[in-house]
């Protein structure tokens, strides 16, 4: 099938179990979102996904489309099509921007082949613009003391020159104030497609309001207790995140 | 100033030799005979060969450095070591007429192709002699020599005998009075007042023989107003056994002068590189010493300049790469002797596996000039957790109308760096050449253009494989 499947998946770090048996398909086409409180292990499942070296899967496994990415190195599963909006984007002195995305590009094509320099700027370029991104940014070091907004910023940059099948935006929204928020969600949905699958990890119902999901999650001790339309976000902004501790304790 | 357009280097490109038939060969080990024969197949001088002599017992006096540099240096044994080696002490004028395995030997490294291209002039050293030499016309004609070691000591001695050997003296060091006694080959070369070089003049230096030791000599002298650049190129094979190479290379720019001197060293890791470089900088003029320290076993090199007038200005930029079984100690030394004169150092190592770099800077100033300037930065990145550096800066400055700025820095290229990258779809080694050539590259961006295409190539190599 076409989508993004996980299915049973398990797993710890240092000894710590953090997802228990979640399982949850994000078909292309679709927006899902991630929603849970602090410490429910929404970030781990990011990690896991796109093959974090730090964290143990102990069983289930994950299928995009119908290729088993667990076990790979992160780089392949990044070449395969997963990306991964960091919540934090680490800073790499040095490394421009320009020449870091040029460089991933560069990964996925075959032996001999090279980028043309000349259509990559152009495309790099109309990207910044409509990320309301200064053209001068392409010549500083990545994440390289960028403010929070100027970090999210570029890691949608990066997700729409690398064109992935499937993306994972985790905790987007923190540190963004309202017109920055506003810009990032637009550049994620003029990225919505028929041919791309969406999956929003979100502590808060707000981000929702700009990327309109098609299916919400609820995540709470490792794994998916709730799932519904987007109603469910507001539900749960109304009501809190105690209300489906309740719910499933009772 | 000037640009080249292409300098080739591959970390590979040179691991192959020739058995070839030595003419001249001064047998193993170094005693008086050894130095005697050097002297003789020269046809020297008796001047030549007592400087020579004298400077065989400095050697023999002058302990190892070790109690500061690396006990490493104790691995060379002075006495399985030929001391020369050639097949003729003239260089030919055209490739056709150079011996086939030497001819072949540079045409693989590229050098007639890059002649062609970009050079001025070019001299080919094979183990001890020069096999070819030849600089354009016009330029013999505004009076320009570019001549070899023995040459300019015999048929231009009236220009180059002042100071030969008075920039470094023989006793400076151990390896310095080594050269001093059995040097052979390098380049002599001279350029008059005004005359300004457009293209640069490059010498290549190539080991063949097993056991050998390279002690090439080279002393260039830039008259008032004029302006060069020069640039070196090394390569030896891989061989079982050490090989040592020990050049002694003496500046000088005279009253208003530019010399830029670039070295792409790319040794085999069996090479013992130590090297002793100087320059003497007169009234405004301008020295500068742009070196890149890939391979060898053990490289010790600390280029330095002498700033002898009012105003001048000399410059180290130095890039050290140490991999696996290799200690880059490196670094420079900036010799303040009349006002208003200043000193730039920007020196990077990177340390990758158990890679080992060391940076040894000296400053001094003393307390009677004023308005001397210094600034020194040395940038240290280690790769993985076996990877070492260390630091010894000696600033000596006196005297309250100077300045000096250091900074230094150490950084490691981090898991969560890596993992970032990757998750671009960099593979580990290409995310971490990645970081390599951005730590390196506002110091690449001082290079000549091609020269940094290169030499970011070279850094890519030197990056695959090396990551567990």
């Amino acid at each position: 099938m076409n989508s993004l499947k996980i299915n049973n998946l398990s797993a710890s770090i240092e000894e710590k179990q953090i997802l228990c048996d979640l399982s949850l398909e994000v078909p292309k086409g679709q927006v899902h979102a991630i929603m849970g409180p602090n410490g429910s292990g929404k970030s781990t499942l990011s990690k896991v996904l796109v093959g974090h070296p730090d964290y143990l899967v102990t069983s289930g496994n994950v299928l995009m489309d119908e290729t088993e990415i667990l076990g790979m190195d992160p780089d392949q599963i990044s070449r395969l099509g997963l990306f991964l909006a960091f919540q934090y984007p680490i800073e790499v002195p040095g490394v421009s921007i320009a020449n870091f995305i040029r460089s991933a590009l560069q990964a996925r094509l075959p032996k001999g082949e090279k980028i043309k320099a000349v259509d990559y700027y152009k495309s790099l370029y109309d990207k910044m613009d409509s990320l309301g991104i200064d053209r001068k940014f392409t010549s500083r070091s990545l994440n390289d003391g960028f403010s929070g907004g100027e970090k999210k910023r570029c890691e949608v940059l990066q997700m729409s020159m690398l064109d992935p099948t499937y993306c994972i935006l985790d905790e987007t929204d923190s540190g963004l104030d309202i017109d920055a928020l506003r810009i990032v969600s637009d550049g994620v949905n003029r990225l919505r497609n028929s041919e791309r699958g969406i999956l929003v990890i979100t502590h808060y119902q707000r981000l929702l309001e700009y990327i309109i999901p098609d299916c919400v999650h609820v995540m709470w001790e490792g794994k998916i207790v709730r799932s519904g339309d987007k109603s469910l976000a507001l539900e749960l902004e109304e009501k809190g995140y105690d209300w489906i501790k309740q719910e499933i304790a009772a | 100033m000037i640009r080249p357009t292409e300098i080739d280097i591959d970390r590979e490109k040179g691991n192959f030799h020739y058995d070839t038939d030595y003419a001249f060969d001064a047998g193993i080990g170094l005693d008086e005979n050894t130095v005697k024969y050097i002297s003789g197949v020269k046809n020297e001088d008796s001047w030549l060969l007592d400087f020579r002599l004298n400077a065989l017992l400095a050697f023999e006096k002058k302990p190892l450095p070790i109690h500061w540099a690396t006990k490493d240096l104790q691995n060379i044994d002075f006495d399985v070591i030929r001391y020369y080696l050639s097949q003729g002490q003239e260089p030919r004028r055209t490739w056709e007429e150079v011996p086939d395995d030497i001819k072949n030997t540079f045409e693989r490294l590229g050098i007639p192709e890059q002649e062609r291209k970009f050079l001025a002039g070019v001299e080919a050293q094979f183990d001890s002699e020069a096999a070819y030499s030849r600089m354009k016309e016009d330029l013999e004609k505004e009076g320009v020599l570019f001549v070899g070691s023995k040459e300019g000591l015999s048929d231009h001695q009236e220009i180059f005998k002042k100071w030969f050997g008075k920039v470094i003296p023989t006793t400076d060091n151990k390896f310095s009075a080594l050269n001093s006694a059995v040097f052979s080959g390098g380049s002599f070369i001279y350029v008059p007042p005004g005359v300004k070089l457009a293209q640069p003049l490059q010498a290549y230096f190539r080991i063949n023989a097993e056991n050998f030791g390279q002690f090439e000599r080279t002393l260039i002298i830039a008259d008032e107003g004029s302006e060069i650049t020069y640039m070196e190129g090394c390569t030896a094979p891989k061989f079982e056994t050490s090989t040592l190479h020990s050049a002694v290379v003496e500046l000088v720019a005279l009253k208003g002068a530019k010399i830029q001197y670039i070295t792409v060293q790319n040794w085999s890791n069996n090479v013992f590189n130590l090297v002793t470089k100087r320059a003497h900088a007169e009234e405004e003029a301008e020295v500068r010493w742009i070196d890149c320290n890939i391979g060898s076993r053990l490289t010790m090199k600390y280029p330095g300049v002498v700033l002898k007038g009012r105003k001048a200005r000399g410059e180290v930029l130095s890039i050290a790469l140490a991999n696996d079984g290799q200690h880059q100690d490196t670094g420079a030394k900036m010799i303040h002797a009349a006002e208003e004169t200043t000193s730039n150092i920007i020196a990077k190592s990177v340390s990758i596996g158990e890679g080992r770099s060391s940076y040894r800077g000296l400053v001094r100033m003393p307390k009677h000039l004023k308005n001397c300037k210094n600034n020194t930065e040395c940038d240290a990145l280690l790769i993985n957790n076996e990877s070492q550096t260390d630091t010894y800066p000696a600033i000596a400055v006196q005297g309250d109308g100077n300045s000096v700025q250091h900074e230094a820095s150490v950084s490691k290229v981090s898991a969560d760096q890596i993992f970032y990258m990757q998750q671009r779809g960099l593979s580990e080694p290409e995310a971490m050449s990645l970081c390599v050539n951005g730590f390196v590259n506002d110091l690449i961006r001082e290079f000549p253009m091609e020269y940094s295409v290169e030499l970011k190539r070279l850094i890519d190599l030197e990056m695959e494989g090396s990551v567990g």
